[in-house]
């Protein structure tokens, strides 16, 4: 138990971060990476990083999870890295032949000042990238932002890299798709073609990271936007992005360079948010939603309101990311539960002000997003005013078991259950889902801790 | 849409360079050493890590001291409770601190932070000790982190221990090298007084899933006192007294062979090597520490009781296990080199041969031996990676892969059964009862019910 190392007593910290509720830059841009078909994700630093980057991933969605490494030297460090880059580059298109390489820097690389650029310009000049092949590349210093703005930047990446405006504007919309799992990438799919809307969705991480068994080891699986689809995008006549934190800045580096015009939108978690999805995909379509989804609406308002007397004033603490936290806290609002205590490691000015309009529903709600924004103050927050329910990633759960509090896995990294990658969380089903999640761990607590004479079989 | 599809891995070729890290035993192949201990190609895909990585997971169980992981935040996120070493009492070790570097400490150095951090850290825990992790960009911006911890020590009153793991200074091994530095600044520290004799220091055991626990309790039975064990379960006290101790096991080599030569040539303490997995190893450490004290006889005496009862406690099961397992093959791709050798006898006394083995950190003399104790046509490997891996598994038709994390999926995508001797591991594989463990663990996954629906080896049945 870990419980007897947390202090009830909050104290202002100058510097130390206990237990982080973030990680860094370098994993995301991994991950957005693999959204892209055939591409290998390059991590430019030393082998420490890349391998950390794949266990997790390879922890969170149980799949092999494929990426080099510039693997520094004391040498590399000294004089620069782009010997080792330089020849990366060529060893990865002779052995593993990639469409895409898809270079992200790292805290060493970015102190010695390598820059991505141009070591990529001269790979081009020096002839190391076959013809028809790319590499791409993000800026990503561990020392800024998070997990979440490393995604970011890789998506900010591929869409100036590739992205090309033939000055004729087809009939798609362009989905930029924020930090989700593959299931919620299927299912964006799948509601674009339930409402009858062309969209490119980008990145795609489905069928990359949930490949079925095969009995080979496929080092490019079949997902993935492809290098042709993504050239496209320019052409597009709008864009959405989903999610203002992980997607909203390729959508405004695109509309910079292809005068493509973009919405933003908030991740579809939830209702409120589902329904400002869907009317955003609707609008930019040019279609009518169908009554098919409005159905499948009204069974989730239909068990919203079965359910409403097990949630309405249970109040609940909640850890994550930004995208994914700002329509949760919402949702649960919308539930008539209670947000009591919300911590993000991810700091950022625009994220504050939004959580602080939604929190407006929920005085007293303690908020914290940034450094010292951790596990640690989560704990502390729930030891002097308990809550009902906790919403988070696996790390959560040292914290439900001391403090026997009911508990929803939920974000990244999920490392010990399975699901988050194949069920959506996202949209009408996927916000039945966590209504059906919420209500499981609520009701197997009341059944687990009920007097013998208030044991009921019904709820 | 160019057909990546057909791309799987055994249309990849050998890594260029790599040729030399790769050797199949076939009568007649080229004689000569295995190449290793270099540093991994730019490029490759490797299963390796960093320095950072070696020192974390050495003195990652002392479980009454903090350890700190100074730079941003990833190094001590990726390594939070990752190693499941458990603690009979304090978890601090369980804990991820970290000084969370951001730009403007980049720029102006991070040094009054991780003063401040060390600050409210012993202040808050009032740990035994603290242990600080310099990570690659501390080494890159020059923070003086020796001059921090010693002001820090000074002030507090307690070992506060630099840990220079800066991941590109080489090897994940140069990492163990710098976390046995961080404990040879310990030992000697503390009193010897109440040692006795006849005791051990048990290294290179990090109680993972409670193994040291299984090991102290063997040794103990034989009437040997146990001083401190490096690191599973790890006290500081017990460190800072363990140059009392007559003997020092090392398990696992790679990591604390050095700290043993060290104690050897400074307090004159012979050390051992020695391995707890599978009856026949297991039996020898046990006899080998015996065979230490001579004048003794009932240590020895002592030490075959344990080994009869223990063996004849578990020989039926095993029976039952090797009559199903016999004839079947495994690969093995592990960090240590010298968990390989043991787990390839490991492997034999339930039937199954060994088709590839490999680590990602073996010496030469590592390879030589693995080079002898392998069957004709086994493939040995050094930093190998998924390509070569799962190349040679459905070359070799293995039907088991004892790996890591990262080669966990890859067994399953290949419809390979997997058994994992990482730190991911949940039940203990050593000792005697861990042999059993093992095998179980082997039978279950072998026989899973689930490969016959697997299409494996590239066809559907």
């Amino acid at each position: 138990m870990l419980l007897r190392h947390t202090s009830k007593e909050v104290k202002e910290r100058e510097g130390l971060t206990i237990n982080p509720a973030k990680t860094c830059q370098p994993i995301g841009a991994m991950y957005a990476a693999l959204g892209i078909h055939g591409c290998l994700p390059h991590s430019h630093g030393s082998q420490g990083c890349c391998s950390y980057h794949r266990s997790t991933l390879t922890r969170h969605y149980k799949e092999p999870v494929m990426a080099a490494t510039s693997s520094f030297t004391e040498g590399a460090s000294v004089f620069g890295g782009q010997a080792n880059l330089l020849s990366a580059i060529e060893t990865i298109f002779s052995v593993y032949d990639p469409e895409v390489i898809a270079v992200h820097s790292t805290c060493l690389s970015e102190t010695i000042g390598d820059d991505l650029q141009q070591i990529t310009k001269k790979a081009s000049d020096d002839g190391k990238i076959p013809e028809g092949k790319y590499v791409i590349y993000a800026s990503t210093p561990s020392f800024v932002g998070s997990h979440v703005t490393g995604y970011a930047n890789m998506v900010v990446g591929m869409t100036e890299q590739f992205a090309v405006s033939t000055g004729e504007k087809n009939d798609k919309v362009n989905i930029i798709a924020g930090w989700m799992e593959p299931s919620d990438m299927r299912e964006i799919k799948s509601l674009a073609s339930r409402l009858g809307v062309k969209i490119v969705l980008f990145p795609d991480t489905s069928d990359v990271l949930d490949a079925p068994q095969t009995g080979k080891h496929e080092f490019y699986p079949k997902g993935g936007i492809t290098i042709d689809e993504l050239k496209t995008v320019g052409d597009s006549k709008s864009s959405i992005a989903v999610g203002c934190i992980t997607a909203e800045p390729a959508a405004v580096a695109l509309d910079k360079k292809c005068k493509v015009p973009f919405e933003t939108v908030d991740m579809p978690i939830g209702l409120s948010a589902t329904d400002r999805f869907i009317m955003a995909l609707s609008k930019a379509g040019g279609v009518e939603v169908p009554a098919e989804l409005t159905a499948e609406r009204g069974r989730l308002v239909d068990v919203m309101a079965d359910m409403e007397q097990y949630f309405y004033g249970k109040k609940v603490a909640l850890f994550g990311d930004p995208d994914q936290l700002m329509p949760l806290t919402e949702f649960l609002l919308d539930l008539g539960m209670v947000p009591k205590h919300i911590v993000s490691g991810t700091p950022g000015l625009r994220f504050e002000k939004r959580m602080k309009e939604i929190l407006e529903r929920a005085p007293g709600a303690n908020f914290k997003n940034g450094p010292q924004a951790d596990m640690f103050l989560m704990h502390q927050w729930i030891k002097n005013e308990p809550v009902d329910l906790l919403i988070g990633n696996t790390y959560g759960k040292y914290i439900a078991r001391d403090e026997d509090i009911p508990f929803v896995r939920f974000g990244f990294p999920i490392l010990d259950r399975i699901g988050h990658s194949y069920f959506p969380n996202i949209g009408y089903a996927g916000s039945l889902r966590l209504v059906e999640k919420i209500l499981g761990v609520l009701m197997d607590q009341q059944d687990r801790t009920a007097l013998e004479e208030k044991f009921e079989l019904v709820m | 849409m160019k057909g990546k599809e057909v791309m799987d891995t055994q249309n990849i070729s050998l890594l260029e360079g790599r040729q030399k890290q790769v050797y199949e035993k076939t009568a007649g192949a080229p004689e000569g050493d295995i190449a290793c201990e270099k540093t991994s190609l730019s490029g490759s895909v490797s299963q390796r890590a960093c320095v950072f990585c070696g020192s974390r997971v050495v003195l990652y169980p002392v479980a009454d001291a903090i350890h700190i992981v100074h730079g941003p935040i990833g190094c001590a996120a990726y390594t939070w409770d990752i190693r499941g070493a458990v603690s009979s009492g304090p978890e601090l070790h369980r804990l991820s601190f970290s000084s969370d570097l951001q730009e403007m400490d980049v720029i102006y150095g991070g040094e009054k932070k991780l003063y401040k951090s060390l600050i409210e850290l012993i202040d808050q825990y009032q740990p035994k000790a603290a242990f600080i992790y310099s990570t690659c960009i501390i080494g890159l911006i020059g923070d003086d982190i020796d001059a921090v911890c010693k002001k820090v020590a000074k002030e507090k009153g307690i070992p506060v221990l630099p840990v220079h793991s800066e991941g590109f200074k080489g090897t994940k091994k140069d990492g163990y090298k710098a976390a046995c530095n961080a404990l040879m600044k310990l030992i000697g520290q503390g009193s010897t007084e109440g040692i006795s004799k006849y005791s051990i220091n048990i290294l290179g055991e990090f109680n993972l899933a409670g193994e040291a626990w299984i090991i102290r309790e063997y040794y103990e039975k034989m009437g040997i006192q146990v001083v401190a064990t490096m690191t599973g379960d790890g006290r500081i006290d017990d460190i800072r007294r363990s140059h009392g101790a007559s003997l020092n096991v090392v398990q696992c080599s790679g990591s604390m062979t050095t700290l043993a030569k060290e104690m050897e040539e400074k307090y004159g303490i012979p050390y051992i090597r020695v391995s707890y997995f599978g009856f026949e190893d297991m039996s020898k450490s046990l006899y080998d520490v015996a065979q230490h004290f001579p004048e003794r006889p009932d240590i020895m005496e002592k030490a075959k009781e344990i080994v009869r009862d223990e063996i004849k406690q578990y020989y039926p099961e095993m029976q039952k296990f090797k009559a199903a397992l016999t004839g079947k093959k495994a690969a093995i791709y592990v960090g240590g080199a010298f968990k390989t050798f043991s787990l390839i006898k490991a492997l034999r006394t339930v039937g199954m041969s060994v088709v590839l083995a490999g680590s990602q950190t073996g010496n030469k003399q590592d390879y030589k031996n693995l080079k002898e104790m392998c069957d004709e046509g086994t493939v040995i490997v050094d930093d190998s990676n998924p390509v070569e891996l799962s190349k040679f598994i459905l070359e070799k038709e293995a039907d088991l892969l004892i790996g890591g994390v990262k080669e966990r999926p890859i067994a399953f995508k290949l419809g390979v059964a997997f058994c994992d001797h990482n730190h991911e591991r949940k039940i203990p594989l050593a000792g005697f009862i861990g042999m059993y463990y093992f095998a179980k663990e082997v039978y279950e996954s072998v026989m899973s019910p689930v490969w016959q629906f697997a299409p494996r080896k590239g066809g559907v049945k």
